[in-house]
């Protein structure tokens, strides 16, 4: 069996138990071409609920303005840009994934890239929707763009990170968007060749374009992916570098610091795998897909939080040192008597943050831990939460004491239909993801075959004949023999 | 666009496809295309095929977009409406720097992916022959073109020695036609005109 190309016996396989091409094809498409289950039933109608008891509240906050939240006179951004940021962080790691561990070239990409992505976009749709119903006059949302408008025309304002806002969630958000789809393209024409219904056959149809598999489309497609990743590895970076930007520009002690396009990047990347490990440790389990997202996928990936968990660590340390070595007395009383300071009243919210982002990480470092699934999917959430917490302490605790004591915030605590809303985003976020797991493969299914000869554990096995020479013994068997 | 005739030869493994085709297109036969159901790298040049300009498309797409961006907001705020912002010079291009960015990027993404589609001739309710609907799964499908001086006969036993299984002759449509896969439809169907 002549390899195209070889991979280290070292590296462990991607892809687990005796597959061939079409095995692949079956264990994937299975999931989607089965009946649904009763618990994808409850799960769906559970999301379904929740995206409704967010339209209503965000209905409520339309009909009576934003006082329906309990933002008052300097918490002007409370939990709804908290949502927002949490929510873009958590839409980082699938482009993460999908564009710049293609770069790096990075084999097991290709078992989690699909879902991931998915999740980054509908992620992004959710932190979407923070920005746009805290306009308040949201019937004036499409002021921010700038179109021709009667008023002069009075263009938007070029020069402010809010506006730098707009262009880049909604590119990344195409961008992402395109990837994905240009991606699925071959498996959904995988789904159309294999339907028997009528109706199946039809939207497959429709939805794969015509896709056929001839070698000028995919040499094009390669290309496409190849580029496409080059371009979204930037822009990845440059989201969140841009949400930084909406607080690092501002003179808000606590915000205004040069650490937080890297800071919030990290921070990104982190909360993102620990959605996707949320996310994927369940789907694997309930579609049967342990043997594509093996342990192997769960443990690099818990490489990727501990790594990105300690760097946000030190920024929490930077940003705590030069708040205190710079001599700013604002800057030094927004972290010491703001955040650092347990007595005071958001204090528990800063520890909280600093224990679930930085402490608990670091459980990782333990081979067992990380390849320890009921442990992964409790850290996925404890980071989540933390992740929160972090966007959280950042606004309110900044925010909620100015320059001006006599302005000082008494406590504030949100209304039900702010809690709604983000719990409407959630609605909204698994709605979408479990139509996604049952009508699209959760899994790339041309580029799990593109891999299976160099990293299916039974290939791998094949491979052995050649690892367990030693250098002298290939050598002699088939080196040239220019002696005697 | 038109049917024409062929004689298909379906692979179940790419290390078996890669000399068979190199050694069809030595004996002097047309391929019309090999329809694999994931990238074969380095399959595009065995067949032949030059190299896509994608790439430049995709780089043409981003400087139109920073171009845009530039130029747009250099015309807005310097020209259009000067609007004082905190004392600083009204062509204040590092402020935008981010949206010219953004723009370069989105250009040349939806570009280069529209433009995919178009080269590809894809797009929703498009419809195309592909010889074997294993093709997206697990097969490899080779398909030769007929002319006028193909032996049929040789072209078969030829694809079969190759380690080609299950080869057969096949009229197909060409292009693409509009319709939907689960009707029958096709644009083409005179297909006792194709026969030479």
């Amino acid at each position: 069996m002549a390899l195209l190309r070889y991979e280290s016996q070292v590296r462990p396989p991607l892809v687990d138990g005796n597959k061939d091409y079409h095995q692949v094809t079956e264990d994937i498409c299975r999931p989607v071409e089965a009946k649904p289950s009763r618990l994808w039933w409850m799960g769906f109608l559970i999301s379904v609920a929740l995206l409704i008891f967010g339209i209503v509240s965000v209905t409520m906050e339309v009909i009576y303005g934003t006082g329906q939240w309990n933002l008052n006179k300097t918490i002007g951004w409370g939990w709804d840009i908290t949502n927002f940021v949490w929510w873009v962080g958590i839409g980082h790691a699938g482009t993460l994934i999908s564009a710049i561990l293609l770069l790096f070239r990075q084999g097991w990409r290709t078992g989690v890239n699909r879902a991931a992505e998915a999740m980054t976009i509908f992620a992004v749709m959710c932190a979407g929707q923070f920005p746009i119903w805290h306009m308040g006059r949201v019937w004036n949302a499409f002021f921010v763009l700038p179109y021709a408008n009667t008023r002069g025309p009075l263009w938007v304002n070029f020069n402010s990170p809010l506006l730098w806002d707009v262009f880049a969630i909604s590119t990344y958000f195409t961008v992402s968007l395109l990837f994905w789809y240009s991606g699925l393209l071959p498996d959904l024409a995988t789904l159309r060749d294999r339907a028997k219904e009528k109706w199946r056959k039809a939207f497959y149809g429709v939805a794969a374009f015509g896709w056929t598999g001839s070698t000028k489309h995919w040499q094009r497609h390669e290309a496409l992916s190849l580029v496409l990743a080059g371009l979204s590895t930037p822009l990845v970076l440059s989201v969140h570098t841009i949400v930084s930007f909406d607080f690092a520009t501002s003179v808000v002690p606590g915000w205004h610091t040069t650490i937080f396009p890297p800071y919030f990047v990290a921070g990104a990347i982190f909360s993102g795998f620990a959605m996707v490990q949320t996310l994927l440790l369940v789907t694997r389990k309930v579609l049967a897909l342990e043997d594509y997202i093996t342990l192997e996928h769960i443990e690099v990936m818990n490489k990727v939080i501990v790594l990105t968990g300690s760097i946000v660590g030190i920024a929490y340390l930077t940003e705590l040192f030069m708040a205190w070595y710079s001599h700013v007395d604002y800057e030094w009383f927004a972290f010491k008597e703001n955040r650092l300071s347990l007595s005071s009243p958001y204090g528990w919210s800063y520890w909280l943050m600093m224990g679930c982002n930085v402490l608990s990480p670091q459980i990782f470092w333990f081979r067992k831990m990380r390849r320890n699934l009921l442990v992964t999917f409790f850290m996925s959430i404890l980071v989540n939460i933390g992740m929160w917490f972090e966007r959280f302490v950042i606004i309110v605790t900044s925010v909620y004491r100015d320059y001006l004591p006599s302005a000082w915030s008494t406590y504030y605590t949100p209304t039900i239909w702010e809690v709604g809303f983000y719990m409407g985003t959630f609605g909204l976020f698994f709605t979408c993801y479990f139509l996604f797991s049952k009508f699209f493969p959760v899994i790339a299914l041309a580029e799990i075959k593109h891999i299976l000869k160099r990293s299916g554990e039974n290939y791998k096995e094949k491979m052995d004949e050649v690892e367990g020479e030693t250098t002298d013994e290939f050598g002699n068997k088939h080196g040239h023999d220019h002696g005697a | 666009m038109a049917v024409k005739k062929f004689v298909v030869g379906n692979f179940d493994d790419e290390a078996v496809l890669f000399p068979a085709v190199k050694k069809v297109r030595r004996a002097g036969y047309k391929i019309h295309d090999v329809f694999t159901p994931f990238p074969i790298h380095g399959l595009d040049h065995a067949m032949g095929l030059r190299d896509t300009s994608l790439h430049t498309a995709g780089f043409i797409y981003g400087i139109t977009g920073t171009t845009t961006a530039v130029s747009f907001i250099t015309w807005a705020l310097t020209v259009d409406w000067q609007l004082n912002f905190g004392g600083k010079p009204f062509f204040s291009l590092p402020a935008w720097i981010p949206i010219t960015f953004e723009l370069t990027v989105l250009f040349a993404a939806v570009g280069m992916v529209l433009t995919f589609c178009y080269l590809c001739q894809l797009a929703p309710f498009v419809k195309k022959d592909h010889f074997n609907s294993r093709s997206t799964d697990d097969t490899f499908v080779m398909a030769l073109e007929c002319t006028e001086k193909t032996n049929e006969a040789e072209a078969l036993s030829f694809l079969q020695s190759l380690g080609a299984k299950d080869v057969k002759v096949d009229y197909k449509e060409t292009g693409w036609w509009l319709g939907r896969y689960d009707k029958d439809t096709k644009r083409f169907e005179k297909k006792a005109e194709a026969v030479h």
